[in-house]
């Protein structure tokens, strides 16, 4: 099938610390109701269901049983991607573009706020014959990168606390947003160290909260949707998983997924034909080896970019209009379905107060956190 | 109907079976993973993509899992995804390479399907407690047998089934069991009737040997497209229809002696396949067998026999290995004959169509001209079927 595929509606929740009053049911039905009435469908329209989720995040082994009725997905072919949300996007091209289906729904949530020790769970990610029995807390892998990724490159912590400045600040113009602040350069550098160089303010607090997304083959978008948002292309790729064999300065994922998705969609200089991003941020350092690794700046560049104001959203290429995963709440893999939410708004024009002015063409980069490398990219576009 | 591009298998490998195995997870999906490139003929860089299923991460005792077996099921540096239907996995892991490939993407995929449930201590059964509901099912201490037995019970009393009935699946699959080299150590054999219904009561009426076992094992395919496929082989064995579908998690809420699930995916993967009349045109078949009466029960749901009709064709010996007139059922052994390791083991009977149709299944080769064949998988809370035809 050669027709694109398109996002025709998108529902969310607003993203909280907590949310003790919901169960994830109730937030992914109430994801799934937005959803469905931006797009104009009913759930018995949609032909193939994608959910994300990972069993120890959710506290229940196979939980992709618990994914059908909220969505009204009852006795509809439906399936579990354990990994990021933009992989499953892709998941969700592919069965459109196998011609089968018409209308493929993706949901993703996060009960974060369940997790009492977050670090025991990443540990249980670690090797369990090589790795797992050192015994060290798995946000040491961070810090260990955040060093060498800032030496090789020669950005600095204060570039880092540039980052999370700027998507806390942004992040007040966005509703949904769990951790809008207006914070200093000085309040990150002073915050408590939490593995060196990474401080308790370069590291994005998590948020419980849901997304859908609805996407249609071309010919049913363009009957659907006033305003359908087109899938350009899409890339995901793992790198090794073994922590002890990775370069720890470039990030591989993501230069490769970005490849892929780039040439699905003709795009060979990216800073000049895409018009903004919403990258990875879940460790401030991060947003930056990103930006540089997915060919928007040269290594050693983005910092200062970033200081001349590059990255703004009123700037010459805005990174994270959304406020990035610092400013809204890392969500786990549901997390770039955020980044997949405000581009889709961005794309219509429907951003309100953080509204990019003409913008056609879009980014979206995912990383799955530590200790993994793999991650996926996502090109979206509103051009005809 | 539009038809998708063709897609193609062109190789199966499967580790063998064991309780409990000596190598890591990552070991056996890299030994599973290395017999299928062989069999087709392939080196890993001949492959665009790699699809990993595995069943609960709580087996293996690791978070992302599918992160961790990356390396070892070739997915390092490659497009790599994960999909999960929980036991369903086995088959659905196909049906993912087959949209990577189907939606014109990739032009080969490799699909890997790894499970290690000995890790799990003291038992696996403690880990299925925690697929209930948090609330209302976990703080019985259910496990597994338990939902099974009911299920069984319900399926034994709408159709007035005998347990001696139900225990020929089991005779039947032990003693196919006895042909497959990957079967493992002690569950294959030729057992009476006698001995099936009197061995240890698990769960009323579950009996030991009416149920598979605990298993560590990997499985591997190839899959490519037409272009690719035509110029590696002359004899490539299509996938001609998939079919996948998910029922309610409130599974107290349904009458459970049919799966419906397991019709609508079957549905599905026919309607693909442009099959009107399965019972003639499915040649043999393999349902998801982790206990005895499941067999019957999802033969039903597939539409190759009516509604309590499974078992008296049973009786008369349509559904063995070398019946001339039926349509011969897990010919492998199935989970009962060869083990259980959930994902590996519905690769496992994707593989064994494979082989049939390929005509390469030796001894265990069905007696009737097999041109197309059905491999099924069924999990999560009694609530998944998928379905994957292979033909000629």
């Amino acid at each position: 099938m050669n027709e694109r595929v398109a996002i025709i509606g998108v529902g969310y929740t607003q993203l909280r610390p907590v949310s003790s009053d919901v169960s994830f049911r109730e937030m992914i039905y109430e994801a799934a109701v937005r959803a469905y009435e931006d797009a104009g469908i009913e759930p018995r329209d949609v032909d193939t269901f994608v959910a994300i989720s990972e069993d120890y995040h959710e506290g229940t082994a196979i939980f992709d049983e618990y994914v059908p009725d909220q969505l009204g997905a009852v006795l509809k072919p439906v399936h579990t991607i354990t990994q990021d949300g933009l992989t499953a996007l892709a998941s969700c091209v592919m069965q459109i573009k196998t011609g089968l289906f018409n209308i493929a729904v993706l949901e993703g949530h996060s009960k974060a706020s369940n997790i009492l020790y977050p670090s025991h769970i990443d540990a249980f990610a670690l090797d369990p014959v090589t790795v797992r029995p050192l015994g060290f807390n798995p946000v040491f892998l961070a810090g260990l990168e955040m060093q060498r990724f800032l030496v090789e490159t020669g950005n600095t912590e204060y570039h880092c606390g540039l980052v999370v400045a700027k998507n806390r600040a942004t992040a007040i113009k966005n509703p949904i947003a769990a951790y809008p602040a207006e914070i200093s350069i000085e309040d990150v550098l002073s915050s408590n160290p939490v593995s060196f160089p990474l401080k308790e303010l370069d590291i994005a607090r998590k948020a419980d909260g849901a997304f859908v997304i609805v996407l249609a083959k071309e010919s049913v978008a363009k009957r659907l949707s006033p305003y359908p948002v087109y899938v350009e292309g899409v890339g995901w790729l793992q790198d090794t998983p073994n922590i002890e064999m990775r370069d720890l300065v470039s990030s591989l994922y993501l230069t490769g997924a970005a490849n892929m998705a780039y040439r699905e969609a003709g795009i060979r200089n990216p800073i000049r034909e895409i018009d903004f991003a919403e990258i990875d941020d879940t460790f401030s350092y991060k947003e930056l080896q990103h930006i540089e690794f997915l060919g928007i700046a040269r290594p050693g560049e983005s910092g200062e970019m970033l200081e001349e104001g590059y990255f703004d959203i009123d700037g010459e290429f805005p990174v994270n209009p959304s406020g990035g995963n610092i400013g809204c709440g890392y969500m786990y893999d549901s997390s770039s379905l955020r980044g997949v939410y405000e581009a889709v708004l961005q794309l219509r024009g429907f951003a309100a107060e953080r509204q990019i002015p003409d913008v056609e063409t879009a980014l979206i980069a995912s990383w799955r956190g530590i200790p993994t490398a793999s991650g996926g990219v996502v090109i979206l576009s509103n051009r005809e | 109907m539009h038809f998708p591009q063709k897609v193609a298998v062109l190789g199966a490998g499967l580790t063998k079976f064991m309780r409990r195995a000596q190598e890591t997870p990552k070991e056996l999906a890299f030994e599973a993973a290395k017999m299928a490139l062989d069999e087709a003929g392939l080196t890993i860089d001949d492959i665009d993509a790699v699809v990993l299923v595995t069943a609960p991460d709580a087996f293996d005792g690791v978070h992302m899992n599918g992160e961790y077996l990356a390396d070892g099921a070739g997915g390092s540096k490659k497009p790599y995804m994960r999909s999960f239907v929980g036991g369903g996995s086995g088959v659905f892991g196909i049906i993912n390479g087959w949209y990577h490939i189907a939606s014109g993407h990739f032009r080969t995929c490799l699909v890997v399907a790894e499970e290690k449930m000995s890790s799990s201590m003291p038992h696996p059964q403690g880990t299925f407690n925690a697929i209930y509901d948090q609330f209302t099912e976990r703080p019985l201490g259910v496990n597994l047998l338990w939902i099974f037995s009911l299920e069984m019970n319900r399926y034994m009393s709408v159709h007035k089934v005998p347990l001696e009935t139900i225990a020929l699946v089991a005779k039947k699959n032990k003693k196919n069991g006895l042909d497959h080299p990957c079967t493992q150590a002690g569950i294959a054999g030729d057992y009476t009737v006698e001995e099936i219904v009197n061995s240890e009561i698990m769960c009323w009426p579950v009996t030991r040997l009416m149920v598979s076992t605990v298993s560590d094992g990997a499985g591997a395919l190839v899959l490519a497209s037409e272009d690719f496929a035509k110029k590696v082989t002359d004899k490539p064995i299509w996938i001609e229809g998939v079919g996948w579908c998910l029922d309610t998690s409130y599974w107290t809420n349904r009458d459970l002696y049919y799966p419906k699930y397991v019709e609508y995916a079957a549905r599905m993967a026919y309607d693909m396949a442009g099959i009107k009349d399965p019972r003639k045109e499915i040649h043999v078949v393999e349902p998801y067998d982790p206990f005895a009466y499941k067999e019957l029960h999802h033969l039903e749901g597939l539409l190759l026999a009516d509604k309590g009709e499974a078992p008296k064709l049973l009786e008369k010996g349509f559904w063995d290995r070398d019946t001339e007139t039926g349509i011969p059922s897990s010919p492998s052994g199935g989970l009962l004959g060869v083990g259980n390791p959930i994902a590996a083991a519905g690769l496992m009977k994707v593989a064994e169509i494979f082989w049939q149709v390929k005509g390469t299944a030796g001894k265990r080769q069905a007696k009737r001209e097999v041109k197309r064949g059905l491999a099924q998988a069924w999990g999560d809370l009694m609530q998944v079927g998928t379905v994957v035809i292979l033909g000629k």
